[in-house]
């Protein structure tokens, strides 16, 4: 992580309200060149919300999202080109099915990027190596398990060589034996210094991998510090709280 | 018996009507080939239409789905076929049909399509959003290919619908194989011209219906 150089994601004074229930109350966050900022917080504390922010899959009310020095939300912005530097993950993957593995990792670069097939292949393969599914391009996603199929998601963002990745709960939608699997390919991406913002309640991938934990309740940012410090020794009551719900459930 | 053999399957009668039938036949064919794409792109149309989610653009849809659907078909086409004219609209008769079969078609198209843009997890939509695709990218490569193939069965079902819609051009005289048969069947005050024409229909709709239930056992195994 480098902390002398400009932040690749910054958001200053975020607000976002859905009707009447404002779900972020000023956010104010940012996250250096190679740092793995990982997001807790309770349902409906705004982690979601804030990670859609970050490439406007949700329009922000008020307040910046500045990437690698671009505010994405200023008007007659490119977002379509900017989105291509910013990865995302979903919790249910969101592979197209009609599409095979190396399809899905293709599109983009074939679509958007204009790139021929033998080249976009050619990426996709490799993109599809990182995640340790060579053997997998020709499948199709419902002839893949869950856990290989996030990784195809994965491999569906590098692919676009992004500067940051932001994976939104990757792992919630597994079954427990193939959590693994993928938390060891965002573990083998975050060795290689990519920038990651992971919302998950993978309490012991934050404390193994993350640089940085940030705990979110009602919209806010409560605390955040290195994971000893958040985990070993929360500050606020409601952290204390959160924490403890958690340690009871295993 | 011998009566029912001359006034509905005389075979004399069959031999001489025949070209003159095949003729209809090839109009039926050239008016559902113009029909049934024009519907398809225009229900296609409705539906990404309406996938924008402007208000005032959703209600004139729905007004053009919701009258086009509840108005018969063949008052349409007398109306516009007898009433254009008072219009100063001078429409040829071939124009005149399709543009009506055209109107009734497309809005059933396009509750189609529509259903089948909903079928597809808004997921999709922003998975492909969040690679850079344009709106309009991510409808042609993702949305489209999925909702066409989960309403496959019922645009072929309502294709099927529209060849059989295509026998009401015979009411504005439109030389198609209705209006070819009955032509016949007063030329030669016999019923077997019309037998024939039922049989022409029979010929080139099984296919389609074959086609259809093959599907619907597929997309039924399926789920």
């Amino acid at each position: 992580m480098k902390q002398d150089l400009p932040p690749i994601l910054e958001l200053k004074g975020l607000v976002k309200s859905f009707g009447a229930l404002q779900v972020l109350k000023g956010i104010d966050f940012s996250v250096q060149p190679g740092e793995l900022a990982f997001i807790i917080g309770p349902s409906g504390s705004g982690k979601s919300t804030l990670l859609r922010c970050c490439n406007r899959l949700e329009e922000p009310d008020g307040g910046s999202v500045t990437v690698d020095g671009i505010d994405i939300t200023a008007p007659g912005v490119d977002i379509n080109r900017l989105r291509q530097k910013i990865g995302m993950v979903f919790q249910s993957f969101n592979l197209y099915p009609h599409m095979t593995a190396l399809g899905n990792v293709t599109l983009a670069l074939r679509k958007v990027q204009g790139m021929d097939k033998a080249t976009a292949d050619a990426k996709g393969r490799a993109a599809l190596e990182r995640v340790g599914l060579t053997d997998k391009a020709d499948a199709y996603p419902n002839q893949l398990s869950g856990g290989q199929q996030q990784r195809v998601g994965i491999a569906r963002s590098l692919a676009l060589e992004p500067l940051i990745v932001l994976f939104d709960e990757p792992t919630s939608a597994l079954d427990p034996e193939l959590v693994g699997g993928v938390l060891k390919v965002m573990r083998e991406l975050r060795e290689s210094g990519m920038t990651m913002v992971v919302v998950s309640h993978e309490m012991a991938f934050a404390r193994a991998a993350a640089d940085r934990v940030v705990f979110m309740d009602q919209g806010q940012i409560v605390e955040q510090g290195p994971p000893e410090e958040v985990f070993g020794n929360p500050k606020h009551a409601r952290l204390r709280e959160f924490l403890a719900t958690l340690a009871d459930r295993h | 018996m011998e009566t029912l053999l001359t006034v509905f399957f005389n075979v004399e009668i069959m031999k001489k009507v025949w070209p003159f039938l095949l003729q209809g036949l090839g109009m039926t064919v050239v008016l559902s080939l113009v029909v049934i794409p024009l519907g398809l792109a225009g229900g296609l149309g409705i539906a990404i239409l309406s996938s924008l989610q402007r208000r005032w653009l959703n209600r004139v849809l729905i007004v053009y789905v919701d009258f086009f659907r509840a108005f018969p078909p063949l008052v349409l086409l007398i109306f516009i076929y007898f009433g254009f004219p008072f219009l100063q609209i001078d429409l040829p008769k071939f124009a005149a049909v399709a543009l009506g079969f055209f109107l009734n078609t497309s809005s059933y198209f396009g509750e189609i399509f529509r259903a089948g843009f909903e079928s597809i997890p808004r997921g999709q939509l922003e998975a492909a959003r969040s690679t850079g695709l344009t709106r309009w990218q991510a409808l042609v490569s993702v949305v489209i290919p999925q909702a066409t193939r989960n309403v496959l069965p019922d645009l072929i079902s309502n294709t099927l619908e529209v060849i059989k819609l295509t026998s009401l051009a015979s009411v504005v005289a439109l030389p198609e194989l209705l209006n070819n048969a009955r032509q016949a069947q007063a030329l030669t005050y016999n019923a077997t011209p019309v037998v024939l024409a039922a049989l022409m229909y029979l010929l080139l709709l099984w296919p389609i219906v074959r086609l259809l239930s093959r599907l619907e056992h597929k997309s039924i195994a399926l789920h």
